[in-house]
């Protein structure tokens, strides 16, 4: 297997991985864990085609190969460019990604609302946790930021356009998941905007995944909106028998009842398993799900600092070793 | 405008079919901008009947046709005048007095850059360069460049359009319409 | 005088017609191919001419022509760049405008050269007008049997149509273009895949400007090594050059490469000199988003020699204190040109023309152009200055594609050549409201670049 077959070296912030030719930089950083793996806003392991867009997961490259050492002379996006072998990469170690990293954070934040305290995705924003990682606390910008309306799509769906940071990641799900598309991206440079153009609802069965892949809180689901800091809930596996999707998901559970549903997700914030509107929205019910106990959160925030499983010592989550 | 009354006349069908022709078969989408222009042209501004119409006419879902409509910046979709009057406003036009003319037109018609006269025949609109930078100031109406623009050429051109309003972009005439 | 490779027959009457362009040795080129050269000949030839892309990145055509990937059975495209829209530069509009036959021939030569049998020409949509004039000589082009099955009996078959955009300057950009006739918003793809390999409905595409597939006809006519002899060093053959600003003869002029900018600017045959009488302040060689020149960098460069119109010449002393060839659209200030306004003008240009797929541009472009505003309309702070810099530089290099450096440059330029002038709007915020700064001093070379 070896020979036909045979693995690249890559070196990341001095840590070295071996991985098939065709792994991209980002997917060889998530191998070596730990603090190695650059964020990432819009790639989704899972989404054909996402990536390259918010520009959070630049890296340098400072040895392009073995046969070819010279580096490479702009940053790229680790999610888009693939390795080589013997090409070593600096994330965290690099001056020039730091900065170039700021700079984006900066962008990203500049029209997105800093009112986190009363955003309903604040404790599992991916933007709010880059923006500590990386960014600074104070602002400059100084002009009005670009605000628009919040719309229900369809039942389920808010969209708060103004919290939204054009990943594409939502209109990926629609092409790929659902059979017709309806909504996308309308307009262009900073008016650009998602959306169904006239106000349609989107009734797809799948649909809902667009709230789990949203990494910030333009997409969220309405039956849960506003009823609890995520915090203060409880998220436990769950299961139950579907004739639409695998039926597994995390119940997030205040008190004994269940206050929403959502799809397990990585450490990455990445769901592998995608579940239906069913399931999503409307077994809300105890009876409806077997609990299998309590969720490990892998990723850094609010949420995982609660360690529920020290009260159940005994549970290992199926999906979160990495 | 209610879905039944959005239909191409015959000649404009067949050129839509010449346009989808140039592409091989099962690639018709790519002619999507080339029927918007004519769908635009025919029904004065790509309302939203109008596009599901492009849509069905391609074999393609309607927000393929929103999302390409709002992108680029010379389809209407909300309704303008019968002449757009766009003048360029970028760089060279700028050094060239590109600005006096959009006053003087503004100032003239009585509306602002984006507005349309209260009549529905001129819509004022200025945009970026459009290549005629050695001839600057222009302006561009229906498919026509009209460059060294001075004060006295836009009264003429003004003057001529309210005799004779042309459409917005292509001679429909081509096409029967 | 200057050689004349493409416009030459510009000024006989009627030759925008097949009968006229054919009388004045038009489709020479093609038969001469056809009969007595290979495909890979003519790929050879044009390595030899040291031809460079003319749309404005400058790369050898010869060489992109051989990156082309070839698998079995699968059709390659060939796509000529008719979107011309960076500010400065209309030569292509007047070369598919006068003679739309020339772009034809070289359409064929160099589909023949790559193998392509369904060929495009993508053409911006303002250019409507120039569109009807291709589609009329295409036609001709088919009813005289150059393009169509079996063209002249060579057996080469060729299908050329031609495409319209819809009024964005992004499609420029290759990758943009190839979405866009797909039938798609204009973003650029992530690359790689390049286009060589995977480009217009993921088969292998060369896009190519206008005025570099019209410099391939008198490549095979002439030989490449004819061509190559043309022009200075790496900087072969002719150039068009669009013209603009505050000079007495603005218009397109065909240059023979390694022209003095001076004699350029100054003599009665090419821009005649200043308009008015007035001095020069500044010049942006190459199209807008080319870092733009201080009048004291334009005739000579930071060393003292004399500048040339040549790719190397115009970037001589990088960025400090060059600039670049870019697309050839040459444009020209006087001293009563106001820098900051001129800047804030082309960042509305970026910032309207973002795609906004990737965040740095989508969000940077609008932040510049708002501070320019504020600067130009005399409410800036002097902290607005390294502000814009700092911007500037956090788009340059980080974006997916070239429009984030092409809105950085020009911000970039303006504030290391004239910031003497951004200083004066702030601390002049009335006066800078009715008068123009006028002149800048000299700065040495040292003083660029610390």
């Amino acid at each position: 297997m070896s020979e036909t077959n045979p693995k690249f070296t890559v070196t990341i912030d001095g840590q070295s991985v071996q991985v098939d030719p065709g792994t991209t930089i980002l997917n060889a950083a998530r191998m070596i864990g730990g603090d190695v793996p650059p964020p990432a806003m819009c790639y989704y392991s899972s989404l054909k085609g996402s990536g390259g867009k918010c520009r959070t997961c630049l890296v340098e490259v400072s040895k392009g190969s073995e046969k070819d050492p010279r580096p490479m002379p702009k940053l790229v996006a680790s999610c888009s460019t693939t390795v080589m072998d013997g090409m070593e990469v600096k994330n965290k170690s690099s001056e020039k990604v730091i900065d170039a990293r700021a700079g984006v954070v900066e962008m990203l934040l500049i029209n997105h609302p800093l009112d986190c305290p009363v955003c309903d995705q604040a404790g599992e924003c991916h933007l709010q946790d880059l923006a500590y990682e990386h960014g600074k606390s104070n602002t400059r910008y100084e002009f009005e930021r670009r605000t628009f309306d919040k719309v229900d799509i369809g039942e389920y769906i808010k969209l708060h356009m103004t919290r939204c940071i054009l990943c594409y990641r939502c209109v990926y799900v629609a092409n790929q998941l659902t059979e017709q598309r309806e909504h996308g991206v309308l307009k262009r440079g900073d008016a650009a905007e998602i959306g169904t153009y006239i106000e349609k609802s989107l009734k797809n069965e799948f649909i809902g995944n667009v709230i789990d892949v949203c990494p910030v809180g333009a997409l969220t689901d309405k039956t849960f909106r506003f009823r609890s800091r995520v915090w203060y809930t409880k998220p436990m596996d769950a299961h139950r028998e579907c004739k639409c999707c695998s039926g597994k998901a995390v119940v997030w559970m205040i008190g004994d009842e269940i206050a929403r549903v959502t799809a397990r997700k990585d450490q990455y914030g990445e769901v592998k398993e995608f579940i239906c509107n069913e399931c999503r929205f409307e077994k809300k019910g105890k009876a409806d799900w077997t609990i299998e106990g309590p969720r490990h959160i892998d990723r850094s925030s609010v949420i995982s600092a609660n360690h529920y499983e020290v009260d159940a010592p005994e549970h290992t989550p199926l999906l979160n070793k990495a | 405008m209610s879905q039944e009354n959005i239909q191409f006349p015959e000649p404009l069908l067949q050129e839509v079919a010449r346009q989808i022709a140039k592409f091989p078969e099962g690639k018709q989408k790519s002619s999507l901008l080339s029927v918007l222009h004519l769908a635009q042209a025919h029904f004065g501004y790509l309302s939203e009947p109008v596009m599901d119409y492009v849509a069905r006419l391609l074999h393609i879902l309607p927000i393929e046709v929103y999302e390409v409509a709002t992108f680029y910046s010379m389809y209407d979709i909300k309704p303008v005048g019968k002449v757009k009057l766009e003048v360029c406003r970028t760089g060279p036009c700028m050094i060239e007095g590109a600005e006096k003319i959009v006053a003087y037109i503004e100032n003239k018609l009585g509306i602002k850059d984006g507005e349309t006269t209260p009549d529905g025949l001129f819509t004022l609109k200025t945009v970026e360069c459009l290549g005629a930078c050695g001839y600057a100031p222009m302006l561009q109406a229906g498919e026509k460049f009209h460059e060294h623009l001075t004060e006295a050429k836009v009264d003429e051109l003004i003057e001529q359009y309210r005799k004779n309003p042309i459409a917005n972009y292509l001679g429909l005439e081509n096409y029967g319409s | 005088m200057d050689r004349k490779l493409l416009l030459e027959h510009i000024g006989v009457e009627g030759i925008h017609t097949h009968d006229v362009y054919r009388k004045n040795g038009g489709y020479k080129a093609v038969e001469k191919a056809l009969k007595s050269m290979s495909p890979d000949d003519v790929v050879e030839e044009v390595k030899k001419s040291g031809l460079r892309g003319r749309g404005g990145a400058g790369f050898p055509t010869g060489m992109k022509w051989s990156f082309i990937a070839k698998p079995e059975g699968v059709p390659r495209h060939l796509l000529c760049n008719a979107d011309e829209s960076e500010p400065g530069t209309f030569k292509d509009r007047y070369l598919m405008e006068k003679i739309p036959h020339l772009l034809i021939e070289g359409m064929i030569l160099s589909s023949y050269a790559l193998g392509c049998n369904q060929s495009y020409i993508y053409i911006r949509g303002e250019y409507m007008f120039v569109l009807q004039i291709l589609e009329k000589a295409i036609a001709e082009a088919y009813a005289n049997g150059w393009l169509g099955k079996n063209i002249k009996g060579s057996g080469f078959d060729l299908d050329l149509a031609v495409s319209t955009g819809a009024g964005a300057y992004i499609c420029g950009e290759e990758t943009a273009l190839i979405e866009s006739l797909e039938g798609k918003r204009g973003n650029p793809r992530i690359k790689p895949p390049f286009p060589a390999v995977k480009g217009l409905w993921d088969r292998p595409t060369v896009v190519n400007n206008v005025e570099t597939i019209a410099a391939v006809v008198p490549i095979v006519n002439d030989g490449g090594g004819a061509y190559a002899q043309i022009g200075l060093g790496r900087s072969t053959g002719t150039k068009l050059i669009s013209a603009s600003g505050n000079v007495n003869n603005p218009g397109v002029y065909e240059i023979t490469l390694g022209l003095s900018v001076e004699e350029f600017i100054y003599s009665d045959q090419y821009l005649g000199g200043i308009k008015n009488g007035k001095k020069l302040k500044a010049c942006v060689p190459g199209g807008s988003s080319v870092p733009i020149l201080p009048h004291y960098l334009v005739c000579k460069t930071a060393t003292g020699e004399d500048r040339l119109m040549t790719y190397e010449s115009l970037s001589e002393g990088g960025f400090a204190t060059g600039s670049m060839l870019g697309s050839g659209g040459f444009i020209v200030y006087d001293e009563d040109q106001c820098i900051v306004r001129n800047t804030w003008n082309f960042t509305r240009f970026y910032h309207h023309e973002s795609c906004g797929q990737c965040s740095p541009c989508r969000e940077g472009t609008g932040w510049m152009e708002k501070v320019l505003h504020r600067l130009e309309y005399g409410h800036g702070k002097m902290e607005d200055i390294d502000l814009l810099w700092d911007i500037q530089r956090k788009i340059e290099g980080n974006t997916i594609c070239p429009l984030g450096d092409a809105a950085a440059w020009p911000v970039a330029a303006a504030i290391r050549h004239f910031r003497e002038e951004f200083e004066w709007h702030v601390k002049e915020p009335k006066l800078c409201m009715t008068k123009n700064y006028g002149l800048v001093t000299e700065k040495t070379f040292e003083t660029v670049n610390g």
